[in-house]
């Protein structure tokens, strides 16, 4: 058997003698503090019927009454003789097998189980999801077996130490950095510069502490990215498409593309 | 005893045929490779409990959820990008093995290789096409896919590892294609990696040693294509898929994709 904690030991000893000592004077008044104690169901027990609220006794004993004599009496008059004010003689305890219902604890709604989880409306992957992926897949597989069909992949002459292309350039998504060669030094360019990109990025999600989602409540951390993508896709343009012989800058319409994917 | 008449040849073929993937279904080799609830399962009925043992028996898609928010699979929201930069992925892999069939990485052969495979390979220009597209392409989408996350604010707690395991993922995206671009060993390839490997050698204090480490020696030559297929077609790829895992793993654990604006 588990051992009952000292502090309820104590406690029902206490409300036993206080129980004893309120038979003994007469007294109708309800059990002070009722409400705390009745959270404590072993103290209850122990207890017995003088710590049950005086107005349910009332009502139970009233119901038994009118069960005793009408026998079936209907319940809003138990109901309407509830707060009638007790007598100077108390029932006697009554347990289970009285018939008596004994109030144990009240328990406020939410306070044990508290539902977090709304509904949410969900579909199944197959098919809507699947579906979906399917196409997407579908329609880039077309796209590249199409293209590949029409548009060559470059194959320049084989390579040779002694002939520089002029212009040399870099992979099209590396052309921002060669870009950035032509304003700083090479390690501002090739390293600090895109070092401190990559590393900003990676701290985007604990930099920004804003909790909301939304467009209109994020309108710093928007045209930041937007600022930065914008930087790094005109750098990339220039680099592709304006920039001839020497890496110097051209217009495409004037002397022609110096770009191979 | 009325003789029926015969039923005409077609509806006896179709009986027949019929009749056959029923035997065929119903043996036990092929219900022992599609398990429960796999469409090609002898008395597949569109049933929910059925819709869920699609996605929860097939190893490929039990990376989906069984359900998903129903926002989900709106197009509109995510694009895709996420799953079409893996689908890209998949493709050059399997453009790439082709590839690989065909391809010696030495400075002597390669050109010659990719030559060869061009002009006297079945598909072999097609498939090198595909693979040279799809991985631009792949770039692209990955990208996309970054600025997509941001301006949803996806990367929000608690999502903000992934979205770190996400920038990694982009840079390896990025070095497995600048590491594809220099195999073909011409003009083009050797003088983009040049000018990226002059910049890397400017990191500070190790920029030598970074530099001699990425091209296996103190020039470009036949020990840098060797590093860079090697690079190519097993190291990075081998770490992007432990990353992928994480990253779709995290997606699922951070519970599921992110919720609309």
């Amino acid at each position: 058997m588990a051992e009952v904690p000292e502090h309820l030991l104590k406690r029902a000893q206490e409300a036993r003698e206080r129980a004893e000592a309120q038979a003994g004077g007469g007294g109708s008044n309800p059990p002070e503090s009722s409400g705390a104690e009745s959270s404590d169901a072993s103290a209850q027990e122990d207890a017995g019927g003088p710590k049950i609220p005086d107005h349910l006794l009332d009502r139970s004993k009233s119901a038994r009454d009118q069960a005793a004599s009408g026998g079936a009496a209907p319940a809003a008059a138990a109901m309407a003789t509830a707060p009638m004010p007790a007598g100077p003689a108390q029932p006697e305890p009554t347990g289970p097998g009285g018939g008596t219902q004994r109030l144990l604890t009240v328990v406020k709604s939410g306070s044990i189980q508290d539902v977090k989880a709304t509904p949410t409306d969900k579909v199944h992957v197959w098919p809507h999801l699947l579906v979906v992926e399917f196409v997407a897949a579908l329609i880039f597989t077309a796209f590249t077996l199409i293209f590949s069909i029409f548009v060559n992949a470059p194959l320049l002459e084989l390579a040779n130490f002694n002939e520089t292309p002029n212009p040399s350039k870099a992979p099209w998504y590396f052309l921002g950095l060669q870009e950035l060669l032509t304003m700083f030094h090479p390690m501002v360019a090739g390293v600090t510069i895109p070092g401190i990109a990559l590393f900003l990025l990676i701290l985007a999600p604990y930099v920004d502490r804003n909790p909301s989602k939304k467009p209109e409540d994020r309108k710093f951390a928007i045209s930041l990215m937007t600022i930065h993508l914008m930087f790094w896709a005109i750098l990339v343009l220039i680099g592709s498409f304006f920039r001839g012989p020497g890496f110097n800058f051209v217009f495409p319409w004037e002397v022609g593309l110096f770009f191979d994917l | 005893m009325a003789k029926q008449p015969r039923p005409p040849a077609s509806e006896r073929a179709k009986q027949a045929m019929s009749g056959m993937m029923s035997d065929v279904q119903g043996s036990q080799a092929w219900s022992s490779i599609f398990r429960p609830g796999s469409i090609f399962r002898k008395g597949y009925s569109d049933s929910p409990r059925n819709r869920s043992y699609v996605i929860m028996n097939s190893v490929l898609y039990h990376l989906h959820p069984v359900k998903v928010k129903r926002h989900a699979v709106k197009v509109s929201y995510t694009l895709c990008l996420g799953g079409l930069s893996f689908f890209l992925f998949i493709l050059l892999t399997v453009t790439g093995i082709f590839l690989m069939f065909f391809y010696r990485p030495t400075a002597a052969q390669a050109w010659d290789d990719i030559y060869i495979l061009q002009t006297s390979v079945a598909f072999g220009l097609l498939v090198r096409n595909m693979h040279r597209w799809a991985a631009h392409l792949m770039v692209i989408t990955v990208f996309l896919h970054m600025a997509r996350v941001f301006y949803h604010g996806a990367y929000k707690p608690p999502r903000e590892f992934n979205w770190v395991i996400g920038v990694i993922l982009l840079t390896l995206t990025l070095l497995l294609s600048f590491t594809g671009y220099l195999l073909p060993w011409d003009q083009l390839a050797l003088w983009a990696v040049t000018v990226g490997t002059n910049m890397m050698g400017f990191t500070p204090v190790f920029g030598d040693q970074v530099r001699f480490v990425l091209l296996g020696g103190v020039e470009i030559g036949t020990d840098t294509l060797l590093r860079w297929y090697v690079l190519h077609v097993l190291m990075l790829p081998f770490v992007l898929v432990i990353f992928l895992a994480v990253h779709f793993w995290r997606v699922r654990k951070d519970g599921g994709i992110s919720g609309p604006l």
